[in-house]
């Protein structure tokens, strides 16, 4: 039989039937009072665990992933996860220690974490990191409450306003308005740079900071980086780093020493731990000598008093974002991938991912030319603007799904008119890249000659394009459970 | 160890098209004097080396396998039925990005829409989001979403029994605003007031008339609750809640040092515009065939960018994955045996220790999964001698301001058989004397 369609848990479900037995109790039975006790039972699936295993290797069959294939989704750095971080993080040393052990019993994690502490300091110019955050839009919140905490403890009050490209990720905007701060948009230049002459006119005593992503979200350098750091420094603004990109520079150039006050890391992307359909990640952040006592805490420290490690709550510290020390699984993988890469692999994953992004983009450039004609760092933005037939950017990804490639990141950035912005990352072959241009130069070509084959698309997979708008208008929000 | 798959012919090739000698000219915007910085980070090593480093730190902790384990305060030692990993182990789940292309990714939301109806049904609730990174941040953002829902009330109070760490938590995200965080039944200004459930020492609360209090002084009522708990206690739903937060690691997620763990969040249909967060939902394509998307994106930051409901972007999708397997591994009836269970044991040990000679049982009234046990002497001290043994009886409360020093928080979970909790008693008994 061929299933055209996937059972809920509930459909598979009969009263009675179980996976899992639940231990008789070796105590006496105790009475929870009558006022206190559900009335009615939470209706759980009912269900056998070979039906189980079923169902979910089933639902895995329908995920596309960079297991199953080339991802090559801009700003998300889709690298492989390798299989070893998941060894390591499985050992019992680590997933099963409490964080309220006493600290002789857990010397291991919290020399860990500062030995990552210090590798991500190393990397990236900055005096010292804190491994709170559990993820970058977490880190971005800390970052900008550590400035806004730095000009508070100055007295420097009137600094209400933001600074923030309009290339920007979502999240940096809605961070500072998080934060309290206002957010000011700054538009671009033609090169695809901050505009210079309009941040220059900005730059007030209101000006509490900016954030910019370096390399932007456009996939360039800032080519003028030094001067916006200089003008937003010389107006008493400081200056936030997005480290979405990091990938694109490592061991290349470390932003603490261009200036940068502050940044987070996405170990998620950068350091090779999957991203689990939507996280967990993790967003360590780090910061310059004058923002290090307001980090997040605690952090990890050698210990004063004799060997082995500690926890310290830096001296100004913003506070706690998260319970206990931030996502500690995901810093295992991170760890592990830092030791395996080490200083020089970790220049050579920036260099290769750059490299194959350049390559993939000049293989497409009379096709899909690049928005902004210059040398890519480790992702390119395009625009399907000029496809013919009345064929979209999401057209064309979605027939891209038909050819068994996972669509790039659409209509992002929001300055790039039908954008499309493609990342191959470091990790994938000459072959895939090869395979992919030719893929685009075929969608093309199709757009051309028969455009409604690229509007109905993907014709290949379980359902075709879903209707967005039904599901905000009559939200189904759980499963209609049938109790039988 | 290298996962780049390019030969030095690859690069070749690749440079030659790019009419390029040499990758370094790729860099060129990046201001000369700061490229190539020196880098003191060592070299790369094999795999058989990283691993042998990585084990000889974890051989450095105390693995919660190993001895006498009463140790809880917020993250909890529970059994994780064998089928949770195997499922999450599949390259197809936890190497896949956040689901913005929904053809490709009905495995994820399937599985992220039917872990919200189950979370839906322990808490009695309308609407659960697809996860935030834990049961603090959920909170927070659960009183950052108060505010919005009631303008011009700028106070959140709070009961007594909410974790430390949670205050601290609400404490740093409501920097960024002017509201005010207190502590006690809520006033007129109250935008909203959060009770625990149980609370941070185990005590289960009458949630209906904490609820009633709440609305009659015209807040929103936010439950933290433990969704194993609610496996047979009455659901927040149920008692009047406007918004459910809970912290998800007891759902077969491990301990992990203390994360990636998972926040819960739900709320009712009439507040759904206002929820921060990824919500799955059901609807059709062209043919009328039914499939998962994330949708009410309209209120996330990648729209409405510095006027988002919140900056939250990346989830826990995986742990939600895990969380979800457990809850169907477990089931209707597992769910609600092992919760019984676990207040099985918890009335039993409390009858144990609290007999011996010296300790006390603090807790008033019905207690889930924990207590506190008033010791003869600090705490701390019984617990340091213990644990030198291996036997770690719980948490010595003094590690948090405003606990008395003598009081120690015992967990006991489904893990911890009757032996293990006589031998507790008999190990307490000798060190108090």
């Amino acid at each position: 039989m061929i299933q055209n369609k996937v059972s809920s848990l509930w459909e598979l479900s009969s009263p009675g039937r179980r996976a899992v037995l639940v231990p008789s109790s070796d105590v006496p039975p105790a009475d929870l009072p009558l006022s206190l006790r559900r009335t009615v039972a939470a209706d759980l699936p009912e269900i056998s665990e070979l039906d189980l295993i079923r169902h979910y290797t089933r639902l895995s069959t329908l995920n596309y992933s960079i297991d199953t294939r080339f991802y090559p989704l801009g700003s998300c750095t889709m690298k492989y996860n390798p299989r070893l971080n998941e060894q390591t993080a499985r050992f019992a040393g680590f997933a099963s220690s409490h964080p309220y052990a006493p600290e002789d019993k857990i010397q291991g994690n919290l020399e860990l974490m500062f030995r990552l502490q210090e590798g991500l300091g190393e990397l990236s110019g900055f005096d010292s990191v804190s491994l709170q955050p559990a993820a970058g839009a977490q880190g971005e919140l800390a970052g900008v409450l550590m400035i806004k905490k730095y000009h508070a403890s100055r007295g420097d009050t009137g600094r209400t306003r933001f600074l923030i490209p309009d290339s920007a990720h979502g999240t940096n905007p809605a961070s500072v308005a998080m934060a309290g701060f206002t957010a000011l948009e700054l538009p671009s230049d033609d090169r695809g740079n901050i505009d210079l002459a309009q941040l220059k006119k900005l730059c007030d005593q209101s000006i509490a900071g900016i954030m910019i992503t370096n390399p932007n979200t456009l996939g360039l350098f800032e080519e003028q980086i030094l001067e916006v750091i200089r003008t937003v420094h010389a107006c008493g603004g400081l200056v936030y780093g997005d480290g979405a990109n990091l990938n694109a520079i490592m061991g290349v150039v470390k932003p603490g020493e261009l200036g940068f006050d502050v940044m987070h890391f996405n170990l998620h992307k950068t350091f090779s731990t999957p991203h689990g359909g939507g996280g967990p990640g993790a967003g360590p952040v780090g910061a310059s000598k004058i923002l290090r006592d307001f980090l997040p805490g605690p952090v990890a420290a050698e210990n004063s008093e004799g060997p082995g490690f500690t926890l310290l709550q830096p001296k100004e510290s913003i506070g706690r974002l998260k319970t206990f020390y931030g996502n500690y699984g995901v810093l295992v993988r991170a760890y592990t991938y830092l030791l395996s890469q080490g200083g020089n692999g970790l220049r050579d994953v920036s260099e290769n991912a750059v490299l194959g992004a350049n390559y993939l983009m000049t293989l497409v450039k009379d096709i899909l030319p690049p928005w902004y004609d210059r040398s890519c760092m480790h992702e390119f933005v395009t625009s399907g603007d000029n496809l013919p037939g009345g064929v979209h950017t999401m057209d064309l990804a979605k027939r891209l799904i038909d050819y068994g490639f996972h669509p790039p990141t659409v209509y992002f950035p929001l300055i790039v008119p039908e954008a499309l912005m493609i990342e191959p990352t470091e990790t994938e072959s000459l072959e895939i890249l090869d395979a992919f241009a030719k893929v685009l130069r075929e969608i093309v070509r199709e757009s051309r000659e028969d455009p409604q084959l690229l509007h109905e698309a993907p014709h290949t997979e379980l359902v075709s394009r879903l209707d967005e708008v039904l599901a905000v208008r009559k939200p189904i929000l759980k499963s209609v459970i049938s109790t039988g | 160890m290298s996962y780049i798959p390019h030969t030095a012919d690859d690069r070749r090739t690749m440079l030659e098209t790019l009419g390029l000698s040499t990758v370094k000219d790729l860099f060129t915007d990046i201001p000369e004097a700061y490229r190539y910085p020196e880098l003191k980070i060592p070299d790369g090593l094999s795999e058989m080396d990283v691993k042998e480093k990585l084990s000889s730190l974890a051989r450095k902790n105390h693995a919660s396998e190993e001895g006498l384990w009463f140790l809880g305060g917020g993250l909890y030692r529970h059994f994780i039925p064998s089928v949770v990993d195997a499922v999450l182990s599949r390259g197809e789940f936890f190497s896949a990005y956040t689901p913005y292309q929904p053809e490709v990714s009905q495995g994820t939301l399937q599985a992220v829409f039917e872990f919200q109806t189950m979370v839906a049904e322990l808490y009695g609730m309308d609407v659960v989001n697809a996860s935030h990174y834990d049961g603090a941040a959920s909170m927070a953002e659960a009183a950052l979403m108060a505010r919005r829902c009631k303008p011009g009330r700028n106070t959140i109070y709070l009961d007594e029994g909410i974790h430390p760490e949670y205050k601290e938590v609400l404490q740093t995200y409501l920097t960024g605003t002017d509201a005010l965080l207190k502590e006690g039944p809520p006033g007129e200004d109250a935008a909203c007031f959060i009770t625990a459930y149980p609370g941070f020492t185990g005590e289960i609360k009458d949630l209906k008339s904490l609820g009633n209090r709440t609305h009659e002084a015209g807040a929103l009522f936010i439950v933290h609750a433990d969704p194993l708990a609610c496996g047979i206690l009455e659901s927040p739903g149920a008692c009047g809640a406007d918004i459910v937060t809970g912290e998800g690691q007891p759902l077969g997620i491990p301990m992990s040092f203390g994360g990636p763990t998972l926040g819960l969040f739900a709320t009712t249909k009439a507040l759904i515009r206002k929820m921060p967060g990824r919500v799955v939902g059901q609807t059709m394509d062209a043919s009328g065939r039914a499939g998962c998307v994330l949708t009410f994106s309209a209120r996330e930051q990648h729209i409405r960018r510095e006027k988002a409901t919140s900056n939250i972007c990346s989830n826990q999708g995986l742990l939600a994955l895990a969380a979800a397997v457990y809850m169907a591994a477990l089931g209707k009836q597992g769910i609600r045996e092992t919760a019984q269970l676990i207040y099985n044991k918890g009335v039993y040990a409390a009858s144990v220790l609290g007999s011996l000679e010296g300790f006390k049982v603090k807790t008033e009234g019905p207690f889930f999964r924990e207590f506190v046990l008033t010791c003869p002497r600090p705490a701390r001290e019984i617990a340091d001698e213990l644990q030198k043994k291996g036997i770690f009886p719980g948490l010595a409360l003094d590690r948090f301001d405003g606990f008395p020093e003598n009081d120690l928080l015992v967990c006991v979970t489904e893990m911890n058989s009757k032996d293990d909790i006589d031998s507790l008693a008999a190990a307490l008994g000798e060190v108090s004397r």
